[in-house]
């Protein structure tokens, strides 16, 4: 363990850079998704295309996709942002499927309700039709979260450095305590950042808290649950 | 605001046609009933009046000014709009869902929230549901809350497609009574749309029954409706032909009452018949009043 203690600057140091590359990847892999997802929502041939090239994106392996990133976008080999191109194309290929599941899901009785009510298109969406598709979302992100995080470590087999050069580096000395510490920390952080994930939709989606508690309250009492309102 | 429908036709891009060729004029603070059977245009008619439809052909009026030209949006904000299933926006609190179109129409957010709770008091809602969302309620109270919110903009007409047909007919009977009360002292201009003949006879001052493809099979008043059925299929449709409407006086009930049996021999009220004798009221005593009391017969329609 004192290879630990000796070493805290550069897990600290690698750790921060995992957190650096993760984040970008995960929030324009949402970005880009919720308007393409919208769009795949709304019409059939569009679905079946997003979701094909979708697919079709995730089946490239990793490590080719960042050989290929620098190629085509005629950077370095060793800048960082190879990794973060991958893997913004790794969470909008998984993340697409989220979002027009997330936007389907919205009933169209509320949709048609709030037109019928008098919300313009822009309203609709960024009032109605977005924060419902929210818990749908946020599942979906939390799904790409995860793969982002353990993904990033690839990126240290091209030489970018992470929690992935503990991997690397450990096995090219035969020393398993550190490959050890880069497992460990990966975990952590993944679980960190799924923590701050669930967080962020407790506090952004109140209207959806009772949800999970009501159905796994009713599944262990295995009956209806009273309405607390009176009937009027 | 009367609403006027001129030679209103609409074809679906699918090609089916919802209605074809219909004429009406809709008068002001007053309740028209569309009643039909699913598939006779009832619902796109109505929304037509709003233009969540447009029609294909043929012009719509509201105080005689053509709606073609008003944009969809504004329109929509100045009139109420009561829909089935509540459609209550499930991320908005009540008091949120019944302030959301006035905030739209640029009420500050405090008085849309007094606004809104006034309104609950209006339609019998206890002001502690205000801050619940609408999952948390009954399908009643949600009904309630869905006609504060389309009177939220106080609009000179309201339309109302089938709001109490997932109730259940207790509640539905308390839901109709409160908006027979409502429109007693507000006198919007309704356009409401059921399946159910009963509900029309019970709301409407006018009731427009509809055949397959937005015809009309006759409009008129309940009364005139009952006692004069235009064709066999209204004659149908209101339940003469099956004599569901045809009463005959059988055995005495309890003091003054003498109970009433519809042709298939079931009991469908009962009427007060001092002495033996039935006391006929003078016509035009009310439109709504009614001597017959037939809970029975609504509650096995619903």
């Amino acid at each position: 363990m004192d290879w630990v203690w000796t070493h805290l600057d550069l897990i600290s140091g690698e750790t921060l850079a995992h957190i650096g590359l993760s984040v970008p990847p995960i929030v324009i892999g949402l970005l880009v998704s919720i308007p393409l997802g919208y769009w795949a929502s709304r019409s059939a041939v569009a679905r079946s295309v997003l979701l094909t090239v979708g697919n079709i994106l995730y089946t490239i392996p990793a490590l080719a996709l960042v050989v290929l990133v620098p190629v085509v976008l005629g950077l370095s080999l060793l800048n960082p942002l190879n990794v973060v191109a991958a893997l913004t194309i790794y969470a909008v290929a998984i993340m697409v499927r989220s979002a027009a599941d997330a936007f389907a899901s919205v009933s169209a009785d509320v949709r048609e309700s709030a037109t019928a009510q008098g919300y313009s298109a822009s309203q609709r969406f960024f009032r109605v039709e977005l924060p419902l598709a929210g818990p749908v979302l946020l599942a979906g992100v939390r799904v790409v979260s995860v793969s982002t995080i353990s993904l990033v470590t690839i990126g240290a087999l091209v030489g970018i450095p992470s929690l992935g050069s503990f991997f690397t580096d450990g096995f090219q000395r035969a020393f398993p305590l550190e490959v050890a510490v880069g497992f460990v920390l990966v975990l952590v952080l993944a679980a960190v950042f799924d923590v701050v994930l669930t967080l962020l939709g407790w506090a952004l989606l109140p209207w959806n808290r009772g949800a999970r508690l009501t159905a796994s309250a009713a599944r262990v009492l295995s009956q209806p649950q009273p309405s607390s309102a009176g009937v009027p | 605001m009367a609403i006027e429908f001129r030679h209103v036709s609409k074809t679906f891009p699918d090609g089916t046609t919802a209605v074809e060729d219909f004429s009406l004029t809709i008068p002001s603070h007053e309740t028209t009933v569309f009643v039909g059977s699913s598939g006779c245009g009832k619902t796109t008619l109505l929304r037509m009046i709003n233009r969540m439809v447009d029609p294909s052909s043929g012009s719509i009026l509201i105080d005689g000014q053509d709606i073609s030209g008003i944009p969809p949006v504004g329109l929509r904000r100045s009139i109420g709009y009561v829909m089935q299933n509540s459609g209550l926006l499930p991320h908005r609190t009540v008091a949120d869902n019944v302030a959301t179109v006035p905030m739209l129409t640029g009420v500050p957010k405090r008085k849309a929230r007094e606004d809104a709770l006034a309104l609950l008091d209006r339609v019998g809602l206890d002001r502690g549901l205000a801050k619940r969302y609408p999952a948390q309620l009954s399908g009643g109270q949600q009904q309630r809350v869905g006609v504060a919110r389309g009177l939220a903009v106080d609009p000179n007409i309201l339309l109302m497609d089938e709001p109490f047909c997932a109730v259940d007919p207790i509640v539905r009977d308390e839901l109709q009574q409160e908006l027979l009360r409502l429109q007693g002292t507000l006198g919007k201009t309704v356009v409401f749309v059921t399946h159910d003949i009963d509900e029309a006879f019970l709301l409407g001052n006018q009731v427009v029954i509809l055949q397959r493809g937005g015809r009309v099979a006759q409009v008129g008043t309940p009364k005139q409706i009952l006692a004069d059925p235009a064709n066999e299929f209204v004659a149908d449709f209101i339940g003469a032909k099956r004599g569901k409407r045809r009463l005959t006086a059988e055995v005495a009930a309890s003091g003054d009452d003498v109970l009433l049996v519809d042709a298939a021999g079931y009991a469908a009220g009962v009427i007060t018949a001092p002495g033996g004798r039935l006391e006929l009221a003078a016509a035009g005593t009310g439109p709504k009043s009614r001597s017959v009391s037939n809970k029975t017969d609504q509650a096995g329609d619903a």
